[in-house]
């Protein structure tokens, strides 16, 4: 996989939580942001790998990337203009 | 393009259709206009859920889908009746147990008749055993959820003939919640493209 160095605006830790709270403590953490600024998200719960990408399409925010790095999910996302 | 007009004025079509309009042109054209409906339909960004169970098992799926929904952005409304209110009392922590009585797909730790399950002290036994779990394994509790919820904006609603029925008042319910009954529900449910009896 090609490195592509993407340099993110806040950084949310949601290491070790479970399905809602890695996508609650999302929204939430792209709310704090201006459109056009990314959130590094850390996640390790399995599910975040489908449920990311998910709430990214239905919210209007934009997945850039994700990658493993050991037990990590590891994504950035975009926020949009819309929420 | 003078060639193409001449072709179909022979085959008796209108005149003013543009003649280079492909099939690939009107697909294309069909399913922008459809993308850009389905962003205007506030349909796709309404759920309603009905919460009608009162254990401490059945309190997680309204609540999980509820504020994955609010933080999708979408306007989230749960309506609790009958033992659903369970969840939204303020002793909810007490209220909302799990029995392995009858439930053969509750896990237990050696295989049990259900005359044992039965036996005075079982219930409370599971409950714990269910808190703990849950707890070990970092999942969210009740209390985390209904904060996320309401910090999220969900609307939670407690089904007033219920009430009525179980003889509660409004004040045994948690701070913010509000009170309807099935017209309200269905006013909700008719614009939301998501709606789910739990």
């Amino acid at each position: 996989m090609a490195e592509i160095q993407i340099k993110e605006d806040a950084v949310l830790d949601a290491r070790g939580l479970l399905c809602p709270m890695p996508i609650v403590k999302t929204a939430k953490a792209i709310k704090e942001l201006e459109p056009g600024q990314v959130l590094k998200l850390v996640a390790t719960d399995r599910g975040s790998v489908a449920d990311v990408p998910a709430w990214a399409e239905s919210t209007g925010n934009e997945l850039l990337e994700w990658h493993e790095e050991g037990q990590d999910f590891i994504f950035f996302v975009r926020k949009g203009d819309g929420s | 393009m003078v060639e193409m007009q001449r072709v179909s004025n022979q085959v008796g079509e209108r005149e003013d259709v543009p003649a280079a309009l492909t099939e690939e042109d009107v697909r294309r054209i069909l399913r922008s206009e459809l993308e850009h409906a389905a962003t205007r339909d506030a349909g796709t960004k309404t759920a309603t859920f009905i919460a009608s169970k009162g254990t401490l098992d059945w309190a997680y799926p309204p609540l999980i889908l509820a504020t994955t929904a609010a933080a999708s952005g979408m306007e989230t409304s749960i309506f609790f009746t009958f033992y659903g209110l369970n969840i939204i009392h303020k002793d909810f922590e007490r209220l909302l147990k799990v029995s392995p009585l009858g439930n053969p797909a509750m896990p237990m730790p050696v295989p049990m008749p259900n005359f044992v399950l039965g036996l005075p002290g079982m219930g409370p036994v599971a409950t714990k055993m269910m808190k703990t779990k849950f707890h070990r394994k970092n999942v969210a509790t009740i209390t985390d959820l209904l904060a996320s919820a309401q910090e999220l904006g969900v609307r939670l609603i407690a089904c007033q003939m219920t009430m009525d029925v179980f003889g509660y008042e409004p004040e045994d319910f948690l701070d913010g919640v509000e009170f309807a009954g099935a017209a309200a529900f269905l006013a909700e449910a008719r614009r939301a493209h998501v709606t789910l009896f739990i």
